[in-house]
């Protein structure tokens, strides 16, 4: 049965592939579909935009990529890159040893120090001791899972999230007592009608380039230096021709690079 | 004695072992072999008890919500059948929109619809009740209770509306009390009719469980999208995980079909 | 600070502690985040609810196919035809669709992918609509083949003998006499299986497509008005679930037309 299936399906996809093919060109640059503001958000018609959706359109743009973002959820971004359902992540997915390990990446894009929001009602730091006893939401296959896990266990309960959304919204909602996320994401959400209520940032944890890694990158299959390559050079174009100051300029104060640039 | 069983229970093995069978189990084996040499479960060892733990919760999970969903949906059906009109049509909106809406939206509403609204009710959080609102498995055992109550109510409707009337009336000209009825023919008959859907019910029941992990609560599910997402391993932790609700499916049909045989099948 | 919180909801103020409360569960600021236009999201769960009936549809269709072949292979098929059918119809039943959805979508695309390349065609992109099609069509096709194997058996036995007597092909049998005398009695276990169907695509947001289930999330997500759009979403999803009652009450009667009432004569 199984194979009369796939037979039938693989005749099924050859009738498709007309339809299909006309897409090889095209790289798909997977995400997770969900709100995570300032890098990814959606607005009411549909459309994705943000900083990154920006970054991403921008260095396709300057690789000359025909570019498609791809939905994909957060967890099933890297088995889907490896079984060629995507061709890069872009995702603001950290560079790290864990992850080095399955895929590659290209160059960081940007790198944001990591922070705690907390309830406002508590005072409390961003240690494991200020964390003792308390309940921390994180979103799964994270840096900040990874971190939380690294430091926090004995200290704190960690609860694992699909979305950062969803573990903002329990925050809000005084389930957990407190997040760990990306600073600049955890500042959007405090900024909105929801965070400003009830939560304010505890502090920024302490660094472990081991966890945390050395900022984002492009996620691409190991096989593909072609790809790597093209987003490397990008990349560094954007840097230097304005246009990341320039996308940068509407979302941030400040550049999100990271100091990294300056020294190195 | 043994010799007498002894041939019988060798004629239907070897009915049942037919040489192509033979065949078919050793092509299985071969494939579950080679899925054991080279697949990787190098990471086993180390997610076993986390795995046991997980396969208890979800455990826990069908017996305590299908129970409490069994509870509600007794008087669900026996309200449809007889009770009066204001409790008949509320009970059958309640089965309705519970069978006709996904239990992971219902799951969603329960769980993140009802936890936005607690920021507008600060006494919540001073109530006694809000350590087990700040916990996840309130929500997860509260959605498959009431799930289980709306699919099994509207069994128990028709379950209770199949007993021959003929049956309930001869008791009441025996002068048995209605409540007497209700316990000695009417209820005993409804749940012998619903005895075979109850099993399919609670298989589909713990085909559902897995959905709490969308709510951050920890069942198998849950344990082995951890392994997943902690060691990029795609199939091996769904392919066993597949294997485990398979074995507690096979557990659960055997016991219902235990149980079956257990109450007399000629009633009625 | 307690200044500033006071100008910026003055009116609930004087509303009132109770009727802010009824305006923040359904009140007139999060419903007007369900208008079709902008900055309404109504016209977003509508493409999500149209997903949900083309998913919906498209593996009832193929589950329903695969049904068919499924009930002849283990009526009429060969020992190993049958074996092979009671394992998929069991492993299937027994496995949560959640599990199988996750394997099926990164398995099925691979494997397909792979046959592909061993038969000499190119990678073929599968969209996430055909998966999704195709993943909860191998979910239909094991319970649709339960139901129209019990169909077919309960189709009276000499009809299907006089139609062999008369020498009837078996296609022409299948069409003349099995498909339509087995109908009145497969329609209510099919009935039931759309309706699953249609609520099995929820399923679907847990991969990342956006049915109507993924795009309301994604609506609450983005303007934290949670409580209302699920509530919307259960209302759209009811709303199927009715209507599609009401055609399953037609074609039901149109199925049993010519035959004796169930009920029989009073």
């Amino acid at each position: 049965m199984k194979t009369f299936f796939k037979t039938a399906a693989a005749a099924a996809l050859i009738a498709l592939a007309g339809v299909a093919s006309a897409s090889a060109q095209q790289t798909k640059v997977g995400f997770s579909p969900e709100a995570y503001p300032p890098f990814y958000s959606q607005d009411a018609s549909g459309a994705w935009g943000g900083w990154e959706v920006e970054i991403v359109n921008a260095i396709c743009a300057e690789a000359k990529l025909d570019c498609v973002l791809t939905p994909i959820p957060w967890d099933g971004l890297i088995p889907g890159l490896n079984s060629k359902k995507i061709d890069a992540i872009m995702n603001s997915m950290s560079i790290t040893a864990d992850r080095m390990k399955e895929i590659d990446f290209s160059d960081k894009y940007y790198n944001t120090p990591t922070g705690v929001a907390g309830a406002k009602d508590q005072t409390f730091d961003a240690s494991p001791a200020g964390l003792k006893g308390k309940i921390i939401g994180v979103q799964v296959s994270t840096v900040h899972a990874a971190y939380a896990k690294k430091h926090f266990t004995e200290a704190a309960e960690i609860k694992e999230y699909q979305t950062q959304d969803e573990a903002n919204q329990d925050l809000a909602a005084g389930r957990i007592d407190a997040t760990q996320a990306d600073s600049i994401a955890l500042d959007a959400f405090l900024k909105s009608d929801q965070g400003k209520g009830c939560c304010d940032m505890k502090g920024i944890v302490a660094p472990d380039d081991e966890v945390l890694g050395p900022g984002v990158g492009a996620g691409v299959r190991k096989d593909d230096a072609e790809l790597k390559g093209k987003i490397n050079a990008a990349i560094k174009a954007i840097r230097d021709n304005g246009k990341y100051a320039e996308i940068t300029k509407k979302y941030f104060d400040f550049d999100v690079y990271g100091e990294a640039a300056q020294s190195n | 004695m043994s010799e007498a069983l002894a041939i019988p229970l060798r004629r239907r093995v070897m009915g049942w072992l037919q040489p192509h069978r033979i065949v078919l189990i050793l092509i299985a084996l071969a494939i579950v072999m080679a899925a054991a040499i080279f697949m990787r479960w190098d990471w086993l060892p180390q997610y076993m008890p986390l795995a046991l733990q997980g396969i208890w919760r979800t455990i826990w999970l069908l017996v305590v919500t299908s129970a409490l969903g069994l509870a509600i949906a007794l008087p669900l059906g026996l309200v449809q059948v007889t009770g009066p009109i204001w409790l008949a049509v509320p009970a059958k909106a309640f089965c309705t929109i519970i069978r006709g809406t996904p239990l992971l939206l219902q799951l969603w509403l329960l769980y993140y619809g009802l936890g936005s609204l607690f920021p507008q009710f600060p006494w919540i959080r001073e109530s006694f009740l809000w350590p087990y609102l700040r916990q996840a498995w309130p929500y997860g055992v509260m959605a498959l209770t009431i799930s289980y109550a709306g699919y099994e109510g509207e069994v128990m409707r028709g379950a209770f509306a199949g007993v021959p009337r003929g049956q309930l009336e001869a008791a009441r000209a025996f002068g048995m009390s209605r409540w007497k009825v209700f316990r000695r023919i009417w209820l005993p008959q409804a749940i012998h009719r619903a005895l075979p859907t109850l099993a399919g019910e609670t298989v589909l029941q713990l085909k559902a469980t897995p959905l709490v992990a969308t709510i951050t609560m920890v069942d198998i599910y849950s344990v082995a999208s951890r392994v997943r997402q902690e060691t990029f391993i795609t199939y091996e932790p769904l392919l066993l995980l597949a294997l485990v609700y398979m074995a507690i499916t096979g557990v659960l049909v055997f016991l219902f079909r235990k149980l079956e045989a257990r109450i007399p099948s000629r009633l009625g | 600070m307690a200044a500033g919180h006071f100008r910026i909801r003055p009116q609930s103020q004087t509303r009132g502690y109770k009727l802010d409360v009824l305006v923040s569960l359904f009140g007139a600021s999060t419903l007007e985040l369900l208008s079709f236009e902008p900055p309404g999201w109504g016209a977003n769960l509508l493409r999500g609810l149209a997903a949900s009936i083309q998913i919906a549809c498209g593996a009832f269709g193929l589950g329903l196919l695969i049904g068919i072949g499924g009930a002849y292979g283990k009526l009429y098929g060969g020992p190993v035809v049958r074996d092979l059918l009671e394992t998929y119809t069991t492993v299937v039943r027994a496995v949560p669709e959640l599990v199988l959805i996750l394997i099926l979508y990164f398995a099925g695309t691979d494997l397909i992918n792979q046959l592909m390349t061993a038969l000499g065609y190119p990678p073929v992109d599968i969209n996430g609509l055909i998966a999704g099609i195709g993943v909860l069509a191998v979910v239909q096709g094991a319970y649709s083949t339960e139901v129209l194997r019990g169909a077919i058996l309960a189709i009276p036995q000499g009809q299907i003998e006089a139609a062999r007597a008369y020498g009837m092909p078996p296609g022409l049998l299948l069409r003349r006499i099995t498909l339509p005398a087995m109908l009145p009695f497969a329609i209510p276990g099919l009935a039931n299986l759309w309706l699953i169907a249609t609520k099995d695509t929820a399923l679907l947001a847990v991969v990342g497509f956006s049915e109507l289930t993924q795009t309301t999330r994604q609506a609450a997500g983005a303007t934290k008005a949670y409580f209302t759009f699920f509530m919307a979403a259960g209302v759209l999803y009811l709303s199927l679930t009715l209507f599609s009652e009401v055609i399953i009450k037609r074609v039901e009667r149109w199925s049993r037309r010519g035959m004796p009432s169930v009920s029989g004569p009073h």
